[in-house]
This record gives C-alpha cells, structure tokens and sequence, in this order.
C-alpha cells in the first residue's frame, strides 16, 4: 500500500474476459482441507507460518462445495478410495486435483503388497498434478500448485472448443 | 520367572489348563482354550497376580500345519509384573472364547484379530470388521491369502501398465 494509494486518474484497463477468468481462478485456488496419512503433516506445515500457502492465494475448506483444488496428501486405502470419489463428485466446477506423495501417484511404499491401497489415485479421479517423493517437501509441493496455477492460467474457459 | 510361578498356581486352580511342553518356552504361559475365560477372571482378580492391564492381543498365523496363535500381554499397575498368554486355536473353523466383558479395551483388539485372522472370538458383542470394509473377503493376514483382483470395480493387486 502506500506506493499505489491515490496516485491514479479513473482508469480502464483492457483484457479478454477470458483471460481475466483463468487469471482470477488462478490466484485464488482454495484447497480441500482433509488428509489421509503421512503426506498431510507436509501439507500442513505447507500451510503453515514458514511456508504459507496463503501467499499464492491457497485457504483450506473444509467443505467440498467451497473448494477448487483437491490434494490428495497420503495412502489412498481401498476403504477411503469411494469416500474421496464422493468428495471429489461433490466439489463444484471447476476442479482440479493434486496427487501428493508416491502414496497418491502410484501406491508408494505400499505398491507390490498392499492388498488394502490403491495403486494411485488416478484409477478413480483424474489427476492434473503429481508431486514426487515420500513425503515431499513443502517447496515440492508448492511448486506443484504454482504448475497448476500455470495450468489454470492457460485456460480459457469461454473459448469455444477447436474440433480436433 | 513370574511365567513359572503364573502358571503353577494356575495348573493347581484349573487342572489341565496349562499346556505343557516338551521344550519348556520360558517367556510365555500357553494355555487351552477351554476355560480361558475363567482363567482370564482368575489372573484379574487373585490378589497375588493382579492382571488389571491387557496390554495387547495379537494372532499369529504359523504358517503349514500349526495352529494359530492368540496372544495375550497382560501387565500389573499395582504389582508391576508382566506376562505373555499364548493359546493355540485350530487353523479351519478358529474359535476362543472372548475376554471382552473382562478387561473392556478387549474390545476393539478382539475385532482387530478377528479382522485380519477370521479368529472368531464367542461371546464377543460386536464382533465386526475393524478395519477393513465390511464387505471386505478373506483374512489379510493369513499366510495363504490371495488378494483379490478387484473391489468394487478397483483392481487392487495390478502394478499400473
Ligand atoms: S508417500 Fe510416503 S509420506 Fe506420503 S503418505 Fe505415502 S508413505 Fe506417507
């Protein structure tokens, strides 16, 4: 503040609407606050004080129908995996998830002999975004969400659709 | 030598309840599963053994011909002594009595076993799955359990192509 307060005639500023759209999308992708193993105590401290997700515009909801972005953080169990295809069902468009964790990705520890996880949670929702590592850091993981705000910024939802 | 002592005042009150064995295991008491609830109340109560703390339940598959094993940790907060029950159970059709109703925390360790083993505890009751669905088939932890290819449309064992 400060260096911008009252220093500016009435102004236009010209934009697609498009643009503005995924522009606006982009800086405010708030997170479906819930996690399921080990991963989510990165998650948390991602959204803590040191690392603040709320820089780039990311708040935890505990709700589905307030949130844009899912992270799955931790082991997708066979038992949780329909519990987070009902959340995920529940979340209002657009919405994007983010696979946490060699857990989330592809099984993790658990992917020869794990007769209770799923080998990635990419079987049941679709996955934009898939941070490596057991657990990753919170700088992985806030790289990841700064790649699906890239992801997110490139769209442009009023577009109509090229046949391909 | 608590294990020796236990397991001679339990031979002279319930005769035929102590299995013994040829090689003499000193760390645990293995006992039948006849009269294994009175039993349990006897080691809660006797004022010299004071049981009031089962520690943990864990079934144990040994695998070919063996039996299962249930396994008892029962620990003394006043008289702090521990010991370790072990009580063999047949693999096809596996029965015990349950000692839910004598130290309550029995509750959710005898749902645990039963979970993961098949081990059916009788008297427990609510004995349900814990943790696994409660559609959920076979006994995880048994040495010749096959995971299934699919759960409700999931594959579960199927490494991703
Ligand atoms: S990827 Fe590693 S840290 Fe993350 S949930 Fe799985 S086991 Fe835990």
């Amino acid at each position: 503040m400060g260096y911008l307060e009252h220093k500016f005639e009435d102004n236009i500023i010209v934009t697609k609407l498009d643009k503005l759209l995924s522009w606006a999308r982009s800086t405010s992708p708030w997170y479906f606050q819930f996690g399921l193993a080990c991963c989510a105590i990165e998650m948390m401290a991602a959204a803590a004080s040191r690392h603040d997700l709320e820089r780039i515009g990311m708040m935890p909801r505990s709700s589905p129908r307030q949130a844009d972005v899912m992270i799955v953080a931790g082991t997708v169990s066979i038992k949780m995996a329909e519990r987070v295809k009902r959340l995920y069902d529940q979340m209002a468009d657009p919405k994007y998830v983010i696979a946490m964790g060699s857990c989330a990705t592809s099984g993790g520890p658990y992917w020869q002999h794990g007769y209770h996880v799923l080998k990635g949670v990419d079987l049941i929702i679709p996955v934009d975004v898939y941070i490596p590592g057991c657990p990753p850091r919170p700088e992985s993981l806030i790289e990841g969400l700064i790649k699906l705000q890239e992801k997110i910024r490139g769209e442009r939802p009023l577009t109509k659709e090229k046949d391909a | 030598m608590i294990n020796e002592q236990v397991a001679q005042k339990l031979e002279t009150q319930f005769p035929g309840a102590v299995i013994v064995q040829e090689e003499p295991v000193e760390d645990c008491i293995m006992l039948t599963s006849d009269q294994w609830q009175d039993v349990a109340k006897f080691l809660r109560d006797d004022p010299e053994l004071k049981f009031d703390s089962l520690q943990c339940i864990t079934g144990v598959d040994l695998g070919d011909e063996n039996p299962m094993d249930v396994r008892y940790n029962l620990h003394s907060m006043s008289l702090l002594h521990k010991i370790e029950i072990r009580i063999p159970v047949k693999k096809d059709n596996p029965t015990i009595p349950s000692i839910e109703k004598i130290w309550r925390i029995g509750d959710w360790f005898e749902r645990e076993v039963y979970d993961m083993y098949g081990i059916r505890f009788e008297g427990h009751r609510d004995l349900r799955r814990m943790l696994l669905p409660e559609d959920w088939e076979g006994w995880p932890l048994r040495k010749d359990y096959e995971t299934p290819q699919t759960y409700h449309g999931m594959v579960v064992p199927k490494v991703k192509s």
